[in-house]
C-alpha cells in the first residue's frame, strides 16, 4: 500500500501563491548498494511525480536515485479557482500513488 | 600434498582478485566529472550558464549524506512571458550527477522548491534554472560531508 501524504492550505485568497508540501513513502533503493553476500539490490525508486490543477499539469519532476528515501518535494502554485489539485507518483516495479485535495478559492 | 610455494601462490591470486573486484576506477574522478559535464551539456545543449538568479541553498556541512535538506529559489516574476521552465539539480561526487529535475510553469507563481538529496562526497552541489526566454543561470555550493550516502553496512 502506498502510503502519500499532502500538507496543503485548504482555502486560499484568488491569486494567493500558496505553498504545497508533498511526501511519499518509499524506500527509494538507489541500484548502488550491496547485500551482505555481495549482491546488488536491484534499483527500486519514484521516478516521477506530477501535480495537476483541475485537469491542468502545474508541476512535473523527474526523481532520481540521488533523491533521500520518503521523497520530499515542496512547490508553490497560484490560486486560481476552487477545485481539486491531483498528485501522482509513479516509479520502478509498477509503483504508483495518486491524491488529491480540494481547495476553495475565495 | 600441496606444497607451501602452491599454496602460496594459489591464496595470493584469490586475494589479490578480491581486491581487484572491490577497488573502485582509480580515475574514478574524472569519470564523474565527465557524467556531470555530459549532464549539464544534456540540459543545457551547449548554451552558456550565467551565475546568478538562483539561489541554492543547502547546509555547508553535512553530518548525513543520506538526508540533506536542499531548496532552491529562482529571481523571476513568474509571469506568462516571463518565468523559470525548469530547475535542475545535480551533484559533483554521486554515482550518477542527476538528483531532481523539476518543471514548472507561470502557475507556480513563485519559482521555488524544495526537497531533500543523498549525497555520497564532499563536492559542489549545483542547482540549473532553466528560463522562458532560453537563458540558463546557476549556482553552486560547495559541501562537506561526514557521514556519506550509499556506503552505508552492507557495501564494501
Amino acid at each position: 500500500m502506498a502510503r502519500v501524504a499532502i500538507t496543503a492550505p485548504s482555502r486560499a485568497k484568488k491569486g494567493e501563491v500558496i505553498e504545497i508540501k508533498t511526501l511519499a513513502a518509499h524506500v527509494m533503493e538507489n541500484g548502488f548498494r550491496r547485500t551482505q553476500e555481495g549482491t546488488l539490490i536491484p534499483r527500486d525508486i519514484i521516478t516521477q511525480f506530477a501535480c495537476t490543477y483541475n485537469g491542468v499539469e502545474v508541476f512535473r519532476a523527474e526523481l532520481y536515485p540521488a533523491m533521500a528515501a520518503n521523497p520530499l518535494i515542496a512547490f508553490t502554485t497560484v490560486a486560481a479557482e476552487s477545485g481539486t489539485l491531483e498528485f501522482k507518483w509513479t516509479g520502478d516495479n509498477g509503483y504508483s500513488a495518486t491524491q488529491s485535495v480540494t481547495l476553495t478559492v475565495t | 600434498m600441496t606444497s607451501r610455494r602452491r599454496f602460496l601462490a594459489v591464496v595470493g591470486g584469490a586475494l589479490a582478485a578480491s581486491q581487484a573486484t572491490a577497488q573502485l576506477d582509480p580515475n574514478i574522478q574524472a569519470l564523474r566529472r565527465a557524467a556531470l559535464a555530459k549532464a549539464i551539456q544534456k540540459v543545457t545543449e551547449g548554451k552558456p550558464m550565467r551565475t546568478g538568479k538562483v539561489k541554492l541553498q543547502v547546509p555547508p556541512l553535512i553530518d548525513n549524506g543520506n538526508t540533506v535538506p536542499l531548496s532552491v529559489a529562482v529571481d523571476s516574476p513568474m509571469t506568462a512571458t516571463d518565468h523559470v521552465k525548469a530547475i535542475h539539480v545535480f551533484t559533483e561526487k554521486n554515482p550518477q550527477p542527476y538528483v531532481l529535475s523539476a518543471y514548472l510553469g507561470p502557475r507556480a507563481g513563485r519559482a521555488s522548491i524544495s526537497t531533500r538529496a543523498r549525497i555520497a562526497d564532499t563536492g559542489q552541489v549545483i542547482a540549473i534554472a532553466q528560463l522562458s526566454d532560453g537563458s540558463f543561470w546557476q549556482d553552486s555550493v560547495s559541501v562537506v560531508v561526514t557521514l556519506s550516502a550509499c556506503l552505508e553496512d552492507g557495501l564494501i
